[in-house]
């Protein structure tokens, strides 16, 4: 199964996580057009080998992670928070 | 065959004589027997019917790759079906029976299939019944369903029980550095090695004992290894089959922890689901001896070479007197000597010409003959031998067991689940594991090593690789070659026979022949996975553990091409069958999944309520009284809340405190409708979309101070919503100060409805002046105090239509909270409500829920256009109006009269227009009620065109699954009060 080394928790199996989507998806602002939108939330690459993705650790910390897994092989290369500020918070502190 | 029971040799206890019963046979075997062993002990040659020919069938193997003695075991509630009986443990009482046969595996009635066989060759299910012609597309279908189950009864397996489970199942967990598949000398070595540099081991063997394909030696001690093992700290786990490995070097495994047991000790599960997070795996799966395709190679009596020695040197049981030995390969000859010193009369055909034997020459060796053809029915009488070139019958010989050895083919499955594709070794004949990235590490006779030697090298090679991958080590380790015999292996599959009508077998359990093989070739079926669909090949309970080799090896043939061209199939888990008790574990019954209950849950049931689920929360369906029905007390009940007042229990709601400097900001983002300037001590109905411009949720918010809100979802979105508020938070808005805190738990909350409700709360507030007219309007939001001076939060809100509060307070009070409503609302003739009246009230105001939010509706559509806010941008602002979504003919919210007003009609009817009732219709029913107040039944759902469209035009409700069909109206989805007077009262 899927283990995912949460920053805040520590590395745990993917059944205490939920699958978000898509994390290298820039969304439109709110004014945008319904074109833009379209683009935004209907357009997805499927991509063969390592992509972007956001996770939430719905049943630990409920934080968002954005996690760079390999969809052929399911390896994880990278996660850390979504949040921005957080993710220097917790490159400050490795 | 002619199989006995030795009074030497094998690791049974002769003192300890167990009685079993075979098809109601009382018969007697000893402790350490397999059910395999004590009924070849026994002689008891047929022990199933084939699949679809209903041929009579005997052992074929000693292990998991069993394809021929399935069989029954036990009976009632514990029966258990396709067993292999070759890996049974003979316990005493143990009840077997055979299957797939009536009256008995020796008289079977379904034995004409037999003749009728070529009704039955590959794909002939599909061309008769699938739709190919003679039936074109859609009758043969039809009729297809028609034959399904006459056809699946006849061509079944064993049943199983239709009786509930009494057994329990555990689910558990370990962790180690390292874990080791298979005990055999490569195992071992690899346990032992690793358990030395200090890892934590754990060593998993399917087998009751540990020692692998050395239980077939007639001076192996088990026991010996098994205390070294234990010595070093490994955890040995017998009995327990690694039957998949998953991501993250992750293994499932499963434990039989009293299947071998007369009387199970009634504290312990049956078996064990375990999830092992290791470091690294080590696998030592062995390898399994293949058989040869000939004509009639099926015959009760034949067996792989190795199995016969296992039965010899494990169990004591010589199987057979007269033995002829076929194979292609070396492996054969120690069994040949060992059988022929216990008083077998053997003769080995060997394909190969040019070879060099060592043996002490107690059997014959004919070299460069191969078995042509089996005589016999029942049983084995004479096998017809070949030249192994220029094939024809050139001899026969007496003889009553045929002991077969096409070679050996690694156990690479555990490897395959993880996407690691095998590679063609052709020097040995077999796939071999390819490398992998993964911490996983292939020993023994699973890398292709048939020396003993050779596999204990691998051993300590495949622990000193975990080690070094593990940074213990940095040590240099080499594996052996693979292969290890004298004399190379010759490829040979089948013999091909010249008689049209052969029988030579490719996979035993599903009845695959030669001919089937070819036939699929013939037809288009030539990729690997379309030949195994077609004909089934390898798709039996031992998943073509045997036959798989010999089925690709044929198309090959046929293709001309070599073996790895053609492909081999993947193997996934499970590599034994892992029954569904064990995948259940302890998630039955009640303890199906989580359940919810609210704080006041006992005391809802104290005073009379039947309880609903409502996802996984248990909420009170409806209070009777005496001896009412579910609609004699929602109608009460519905009624008395119009007439005074009712108290309902709404703790369910989701509840989420949206805290911080941006709250208002933030919520004016993800609401339809304004809430820029939503006043502090005031509440807001509020719909959220999602980004496709489709209603996700409604609820309120209430504004309790300037950064602070109180948010109300459905009970069923609760989640849903949490995690979309975070998600937007951390992900798409992260400048905005504000904390979302699901606090549902923390809170009780209680709806107080009906024109009584105000005198109510007078009587249950510290101060009720503040919750007049004038101080507390609707929608008013207050923090003040029960009486006790326990503090709450009261918003005038309404679902009902009524004069309504809804009134929270810590989770610890909940019960205090009811007590107090409840006194109160006695004195008003008020009463309890549940979900069903709490429904009726909602239907008759045309209020939405979930049934109508159904993820397919937008806001207009809902009728709830006019609330979503033209000066603002919000989530789903810019999509909602989207092409499709604003279309003239959008199915929009209405209310449904039964024309006839006597009429009772059900959620889910399908309306349509007179004259065309079919398909989808124009629209559906989604909520009924009898409403109290109309006195008849109401409806609320969605037409096409809405209200305006059919105002005056009778439509047709139709209920196909109940049979039912109905005159409607349409009609306001606003049926009772709907101007609002009485909420603003
Ligand atoms: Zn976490």
């Amino acid at each position: 199964m899927i283990r995912i080394n949460c920053p805040y928790c520590g590395e745990r199996d993917h059944s205490e996580f939920s699958y978000g989507g898509d994390a290298s998806i820039k969304y439109p602002s709110l004014e945008a057009s319904a074109k833009e939108w379209t683009e935004a939330i209907f357009f997805r690459k499927n991509i063969r080998g390592f992509q972007l993705e956001t996770w939430h650790h719905s049943n630990g910390c409920r934080m968002w992670l954005e996690v760079e897994r390999s969809t052929l092989t399911h390896e994880i290369k990278s996660v850390r928070p979504c949040h921005p500020d957080l993710q220097k918070v917790v490159e400050n502190n490795k | 065959m002619k199989s006995k029971r030795l009074n030497n040799l094998g690791k049974i206890d002769r003192d300890k004589t167990l009685n079993f019963t075979w098809d109601n046979k009382k018969l007697s075997g000893f402790e350490g027997d397999s059910l395999a062993s004590a009924l070849l002990a026994n002689n008891i040659g047929i022990v199933g019917r084939s699949f679809k020919y209903h041929r009579p069938r005997g052992i074929f193997s000693s292990g998991v790759e069993e394809s021929g003695a399935l069989v029954t075991i036990g009976s009632k509630d514990r029966r258990d079906p396709n067993v292999r009986a070759t890996t049974q443990e003979l316990f005493d009482g143990l009840k077997a029976s055979g299957q797939n046969a009536f009256p008995n595996v020796n008289f079977d009635l379904g034995g004409i299939n037999n003749y009728i066989g070529r009704f039955f060759a590959a794909g002939f299910y599909y061309k008769t019944f699938m739709g190919i012609p003679p039936f074109e597309w859609g009758k043969g279908t039809t009729i297809w369903m028609l034959f399904e189950k006459l056809i699946r009864k006849a061509a079944g397996m064993g049943s199983a029980s239709r009786l509930p489970d009494p057994d329990s199942y555990e689910h558990a967990h370990d962790f180690c550095d390292v874990i080791v598949v298979g005990s055999g000398p490569s195992g071992v070595a690899a346990a032992i090695e690793a358990a030395e540099k200090k890892l934590d081991v754990i060593l998993v063997e399917q087998d009751s004992l540990v020692g692998g394909n050395q239980l077939s030696e007639n001076d192996f001690s088990t026991s010996k290894i098994f205390n070294q093992l234990k010595s070093l700290g490994i955890k040995v786990m017998t009995r327990t089959t690694a039957f998949g490995l998953y991501d993250n070097c992750v293994v499932g495994l499963l434990e039989r922890v009293t299947d071998h047991l007369s009387i199970p000790d009634s504290t312990l599960p049956r078996q064990r689901f375990w999830t092992i997070r290791a470091k690294h795996i080590i696998v030592g799966s062995g390898a399994l001896e293949r058989h040869i395709a000939f004509n009639n190679n099926d015959i009760p009596g034949v067996m792989t070479a190795n199995a016969s020695k296992h039965y010899l040197n494990r169990y004591g049981v010589l199987t057979g007197e007269d033995i002829v030995i076929a194979t292609n390969n070396d492996s054969v000859y120690e069994t040949a000597s060992e059988l022929s010193e216990a008083g077998a009369n053997v003769t080995v055909l060997d394909s190969r010409t040019n070879i060099e034997i060592d043996s002490n020459k107690n059997f014959e060796i004919r070299k460069g003959f191969v078995p042509y053809n089996i005589n016999g029915t029942k049983k084995i009488d004479s096998l017809d031998i070949s030249k192994s070139e220029n094939i024809n019958k050139v001899d026969t010989i007496s003889c009553d067991q045929v002991l077969l050895s096409g070679g050996w083919s690694p156990a690479v499955h555990l490897l395959s689940h993880r996407g690691v594709k095998p590679k063609w070794d052709p020097q040995n004949a077999c796939f071999i594991p390819s490398d992998t990235k993964e911490n996983i590490t292939m020993i023994g006779s699973s890398r292709g090593l048939w020396n003993k030697d050779d596999c204990i090298a691998s051993g300590v090679a495949g622990a000193t690789d975990a080690l070094n991958r593990l940074g213990v080590s940095k040590t240099n380790y080499f594996f052996p070659k693979p292969g290890g015999w004298k004399n190379p292996i010759k490829p040979l599959y089948e013999v091909k026979y010249k008689k049209s009508r052969s029988k030579s077998f490719v996979d035993y359990q599903h009845d695959v022949t030669a001919d089937d093989v070819r036939l699929a070739h013939r037809e288009g079926f030539i990729s690997v996975e379309h030949l195994k669909r077609y004909t089934t090949l390898g798709m039996a309970n031992d998943q073509g553990k045997m036959g798989n080799i010999i089925g690709l090896s044929l198309m090959a043939d046929l293709l001309n091409k070599e073996i790895p061209e053609v492909g081999t199939t993947v193997f996934r888990p499970p590599y034994t069958p892992v029954p569904i008790g064990a995948l259940t574990g302890r998630n039955v019954g009640k303890h199906f999944r989580p359940l919810r209950v609210t704080p006041m849950h006992q005391w809802n049931i104290d005073h009379g309520a039947k309880m609903i689920e409502v996802g996984l929360y248990q909420r009170p369906w409806y209070y009777p009284k005496q001896n009412e029905t579910l609609s004699d007390s929602y109608i009460r009940e519905a009624t008395v809340v119009r007439k005074t007042v009712g108290i309902c229990d709404v703790t369910s709601l989701g509840k989420i405190a949206v805290q911080g400097p941006d709250a208002t900001e933030f919520l004016n983002r993800i609401y339809s409708n304004a809430f820029a300037k939503l006043q502090v001590g005031k509440a807001r109905y509020g719909i959220m979309l999602r980004d496709d411009g489709i209603v996700m949720d409604d609820g309120t918010s209430w504004r309790l101070s300037e950064n602070e809100y109180f948010m109300t979802t459905s009970t069923a979105a609760a989640a849903k919503v949490m995690a979309w508020l975070e998600e937007l938070l951390q992900t798409r808005w992260t400048n905005l100060k504000v904390n979302v805190t699901s606090v549902s738990e923390q809170w009780a909350g209680a709806a107080v409805a009906g024109p009584k409700s105000r005198e109510v709360l007078n009587e249950c507030v510290e101060d009720p002046s503040l919750i007049t007219n004038e101080n507390f309007p609707f929608m008013g939001v207050i923090s003040t105090f029960l009486k006790g001076n326990i503090p709450c939060r009261i918003a005038r809100i309404s679902f009902s239509g009524e004069l309504a509060f809804e009134v929270y307070i810590k989770s610890d009070f909940a019960n205090t909270m009811m007590d107090l409503l409840w006194e109160n609302a006695k004195k008003f003739n008020g009463c309890l409500y549940g979900l069903e009246s709490l429904g009726a009230l909602r239907v008759e105001k045309g209020h939405v829920t979930g049934a109508e939010l159904d993820g397919r509706v937008t806001i207009d559509d809902a009728g709830l256009g006019k609330m979503a806010s033209i000066k603002k941008s919000y989530i789903g602002s810019a999509m909602r109006k989207r092409g499709v979504l604003s279309a003239d003919n959008r199915e929009t919210l209405v209310g449904f009269f039964p024309t006839d007003l006597k009429e009772t009609f059900n959620a889910g009817t399908i309306v349509c227009e007179k004259n065309n009732i079919k398909g989808q219709g124009i629209g559906r029913i989604t909520s009924v009620t009898h409403s109290p107040e109309l006195g008849h039944w109401i409806g609320i759902g969605f037409v096409e065109g809405g209200l305006d469209k059919w105002k005056d035009i009778t439509l047709i409700g139709a209920d196909p699954v109940r049979n039912k069909q109905m005159n409607l109206k349409v009609v306001s989805p606003h049926m009772v009060d709907p101007t609002g007077e009485r909420m603003y009262a």
